[in-house]
Formats: structure tokens, C-alpha cells, sequence
């Protein structure tokens, strides 16, 4: 398992001021595969996902024990360039959160916030990415118009749009389907599974289904803990954890 | 016993009664307002009491050109938002993007004190501190300039500013600067190419009230703008602000007299600009409300 891994997370506790977290997590997540966190609300899978873009670095007040290494860099030493982690580990939202600008623009922003001015690379960059998001045939002819006029499923797929733009290596998805209906969310999990091919992808999702259709890996989170984690067929087919047999046949939830 | 809906009913009717009070006054002002300034059409035109290049309201014949007075008010309000919109603005980016929990506690309630100040204490402050200094560094015969009352303003107008664009700032989503952080951003880039386009509309409407605030200012600039009726050329010169002169002069007028309806009239002159700059604000503050934001 050891072969092409991508992160390596060690011992890891994370504290909301008082408040542990996480407890003790050690995981390691391999590339160009994706991995499924999967447990109830308030199990620590959020914050484990944010952890490894340092994005809880905006919230006042957090501690963070253990080691995070992507590539073997530890990502939470001194000397870690933050702007430059992020645009190695992109990151698409749970509620879609287009930029109020024109389509064009919010995939253009993280190029141009990286010093790309060049109009024609620019275009290409637009153009790709929105192709590699499945929405370019939707938006082709629009994207002048704003990208708050675009339906939820679409934003979405233009968020993660405008984060493959940055061309990152990691893209971590923080529940991107649970606020779409079933055709948008089929659509933004066939996207998910065409990406793996360039991207290791992390994927939080309350939708155990979901997990078990597009992940290679999945853990199970309870309560800061990561209870168990392997292979999505394992988990899904012979838990060795009753706790995580208790959730995944929907005896709690 | 009166039923639950006649209770429901005496409450509403209740608060709408006092919500009318505050319009009534309101309405009553304005009437007696236009009352007492319009007779004076009977003595110029509004045209040339607008335009006239002159005014003298206690010479035989009286001149009621209120141009000056105008200028005047146009000179040390556009001085003042030249201060006090970079200052305002830059402070409220600072506030809500940059600033610590800890300093923001501390620098909130000080700017809030900012505004309490009396507006008497500024224009002490602008005779005593300001005006000398401006007198010094320009060489000029007198510091009571239109650039002195500016400064005064541009100081006085800034908590407006700022606490509005500030509220606007912070009501951005986070969601929007968490978008662009993930993106590989710096804290600046954010501010600057999201959270501050999103909250537009926000800091143009509390760059309007700021300029409402400074243009109705009265003691601060009767105490310090130095109170020449002439159309200034330079910020450098005295000048006599609408407000300044209203208040200079209506104590010597004559209840009745043509001075004291000019008076009036150029009340109702300030009126108008008050409410035109309040309509802007009001304008430009709903105009992006159904879609969110501006498309920018």
C-alpha cells in the first residue's frame, strides 16, 4: 500500500481551542486514487479534509499535534509557503461558491492570481478546465453571463472547474454533492471518477453509497477517531470494526 | 377582554402611530421650510439666486446670489472626501480582512468615539492646531481655508465610512474568501479581488453618507472655513459653506425680511442636496441586492 502514496498523515490530533477533534489519525493516502471519509455529522472528517489544504489556519484558535507530509514535505513546518501548499491541493466546497463575477473570470481568477495576464493562455486555460469539469458544452456560449445564474449542479462543476485551473496535484472535495439533486450529483460523480486519472482526490461525503460507487479507499471517522480505513470493497463487504459495520448497515447515522 | 386578534390589531395600529410620528415631523419640517425660503422668488429668480455670482443680503439693493456659498460647500466637501474616502476605506479593509480579533476590539469603539466627538471640539481643535499649521506651511495671511475645514471634515466623515464599508466587508460570505484562499491566494489578493468587489455597492453608499455627513457639517466649518462669500479658486482661500453662512447670519436677519427667507431658501437648496446624496445611497445600495452582488 506504501507504493505511490500521495499523503501521509501521522498521529494527528487537532484542537478547536479546547476542543479535541481529532484523535490520533494516522492515515496515508495514495495517488491517483480516491479516497472516501465517511462517518456522521460532527466526526471529524471535515476538519481532517481541512487539515490538509491548512485551511482551518483561518478559524482562531486551532492546535494541531502530528505529522501531515504530502510528498514527504511536512506541510505544517516553518517553513511551508501556504499560497503555494493551496495551489497544490485544491479544494471544492460543500455549497457551490462561485465568485459573483462572469463564468469566464472564476476560472480565470486562480491563473490570473498566479500571474498568468496572457489572454490566449488564459482562454486555454478557461476552456480546458471547463472541460475536464464536464461543463463546457452547458456554458460555452456564456461566459460573459454571471456564474450566479447557473444552476447548483453547474455551479458546482464551475467550482471544480475553477479549482483544476490552478492544476493542482490533490483536489479535496468537501461533500461537493449533497446539495444537488440526483442527475447533477450522478454527474459530478462520474466527473469525480474520470478525474482520478491526473488527480489524487479526497472525498468527504455523508453518502455512504456514494463512497462505496467512486472510492478506491475508505475511512470510517467516529467521534475524532479514525475508526478503520482500507479498501472501499473491504469497508463495504467485511468491516472488521462493529462500529463501522453498525454505520455503514444504518444502525446509527 | 378584547380578543387575540383585536389585541393584534391595537399593536399594529400602535406602532404604525409612532412610526407616522417621525414622518409627520418630518413633513412638518419640510413644509415650514419651503414656508419661510420660497417667498424669496418674489425677490430674485431662482436662477439667479442659484447662480448669482454675489452675495450681499444687507446692501441697498440686496444681492442674493448664492454661488459662492455653494462653492464653498462643493470646495470643502470634495476636500474632504478626497480624505476621507482613502482613509475610511482603507481602515474598513483593515478592520475586517487584515486586523486581529484583539485590535478590532480596541480600534472599533475608538472610531465609534471618533463620531461622538462634538462637532465644536473639531472646529476647536481645526482654530487652535490646523488652521495655524496650514497658515505656516502655505504662507498664507490667514489658516481659515477651505483646505483647513476640508481636513476637519475628512476626519469627521471617516467613521461613516468606515463603519459602513466595514459592515459591508464583513457581510460578504466567507464562503467567497475561502474560494480564493483554496485557490492558492495571498490575504491581500483576496480582499482586493473579491471580498472588496462583492461589498461595492456597500462602500459606494458609505462614500455617499460620508459625503452627506461632511457637506451638512455646520459648526466645524463656520469656526474654521474662514467665511469669505467668494467663489474660491484654490483650496487655499477662505471660503463660506451654505451651512456656515445660515447659521452666521440668522441670528442678524430680520424675522420676515427678504435676508431671512434667502436664508430659508438656501435651506432648502441644502435640503435637496441631502436628499439627492441619501436617494444615491439608498440607489445604489438595492441596485445589486437580488443577485447577491455586482457581476464585476
Amino acid at each position: 500500500m506504501a507504493n505511490n502514496t500521495k499523503i501521509m498523515v501521522e498521529n494527528l490530533i487537532f484542537y478547536y481551542g479546547n476542543d479535541k477533534a481529532l484523535e490520533d489519525v494516522s492515515m496515508l493516502i495514495q495517488e491517483n486514487k480516491i479516497t472516501a471519509l465517511i462517518g456522521p455529522s460532527g466526526c471529524g472528517k471535515s476538519t481532517f479534509l481541512r487539515v490538509l489544504n491548512r485551511m482551518n489556519d483561518l478559524i482562531p484558535g486551532t492546535k494541531l499535534k502530528g505529522k501531515v507530509l504530502i510528498d514527504g514535505y511536512d506541510i505544517y513546518s516553518n517553513t511551508t509557503d501556504v499560497v503555494e501548499l493551496r495551489k497544490k491541493v485544491g479544494m471544492v466546497f460543500q455549497k457551490s461558491n462561485p465568485f459573483p463575477k462572469s463564468i469566464f473570470d472564476n476560472v480565470a481568477y486562480g491563473p490570473r492570481a498566479h500571474g498568468i495576464r496572457d489572454k490566449a493562455r488564459l482562454t486555454n486555460i478557461v476552456e480546458e478546465s471547463l472541460e475536464k469539469a464536464a461543463i463546457w458544452d452547458e456554458v460555452k456560449d456564456k461566459l460573459k453571463q454571471s456564474a450566479m445564474e447557473l444552476s447548483g449542479g453547474q455551479q458546482q462543476r464551475l467550482c471544480i472547474a475553477r479549482a483544476l485551473a490552478i492544476n493542482p496535484e490533490i483536489i479535496l472535495m468537501d461533500e461537493p454533492a449533497s446539495a444537488l439533486d440526483p442527475i447533477s450529483t450522478a454527474k459530478i460523480e462520474e466527473l469525480i471518477r474520470v478525474l482520478k486519472e491526473k488527480y489524487t482526490i479526497v472525498i468527504v461525503t455523508h453518502n455512504m453509497q456514494q463512497a462505496a460507487r467512486v472510492s478506491d479507499y475508505t475511512g470510517f471517522f467516529l467521534l475524532g477517531e479514525l475508526i478503520e480505513f482500507s479498501d472501499t470493497n473491504k469497508i463495504f463487504t467485511s468491516p472488521q470494526d462493529s462500529r463501522t459495520e453498525d454505520y455503514i448497515t444504518g444502525r446509527f447515522g | 377582554m378584547i380578543s387575540r386578534k383585536g389585541k393584534d390589531l391595537l399593536i399594529q395600529n400602535l406602532f404604525l402611530f409612532f412610526a407616522s410620528i417621525s414622518i409627520l415631523v418630518l413633513f412638518l419640517i419640510m413644509a415650514f421650510l419651503f414656508k419661510e425660503g420660497l417667498p424669496i422668488i418674489e425677490v430674485v429668480s431662482p436662477l439667479r439666486f442659484l447662480f448669482g455670482k454675489s452675495w450681499y443680503p444687507t446692501y441697498e439693493p440686496p444681492e442674493f446670489g448664492i454661488l459662492p456659498l455653494i462653492m464653498g460647500s462643493v470646495a470643502v466637501t470634495l476636500g474632504a472626501i478626497t480624505i476621507a474616502i482613502p482613509l475610511g476605506v482603507a481602515t474598513a479593509i483593515y478592520l475586517s480582512e487584515v486586523a486581529n480579533l484583539r485590535v478590532k476590539e480596541l480600534l472599533k469603539p475608538v472610531i465609534e468615539l471618533l463620531a461622538g466627538v462634538p462637532s465644536v471640539v473639531y472646529g476647536f481643535f481645526g482654530l487652535v492646531v490646523v488652521a495655524p499649521w496650514i497658515q505656516d506651511l502655505f504662507d498664507l495671511p490667514t489658516g481659515l481655508t477651505a483646505l483647513t475645514a476640508s481636513i476637519m471634515l475628512g476626519i469627521m466623515a471617516s467613521p461613516t465610512v468606515i463603519s459602513i464599508s466595514e459592515d459591508a466587508l464583513s457581510s460578504v460570505p466567507i464562503s467567497y474568501r475561502e474560494a480564493s484562499l483554496a485557490l492558492g491566494t495571498t490575504k491581500w489578493h483576496t480582499a482586493i479581488s473579491v471580498t472588496v468587489p462583492a461589498a461595492l455597492s456597500g462602500i459606494c453608499t458609505a462614500c455617499i453618507l460620508g459625503m452627506a455627513r461632511a457637506i451638512e457639517e455646520t459648526m466645524t466649518v463656520l469656526m474654521v472655513a474662514g467665511g469669505a462669500a467668494i467663489i474660491p479658486t484654490t483650496l487655499l482661500q477662505p471660503v463660506r459653506p451654505m451651512t456656515a453662512n445660515i447659521i452666521a447670519e440668522m441670528g442678524e436677519a430680520v424675522h420676515g425680511s427678504e435676508h431671512f427667507h434667502a436664508l430659508f431658501a438656501i435651506a432648502v437648496v441644502l435640503f435637496f442636496i441631502t436628499l439627492a446624496l441619501n436617494l444615491l445611497a439608498d440607489y445604489i445600495s438595492h441596485r445589486f441586492k437580488e443577485t447577491g452582488s455586482a457581476t464585476l
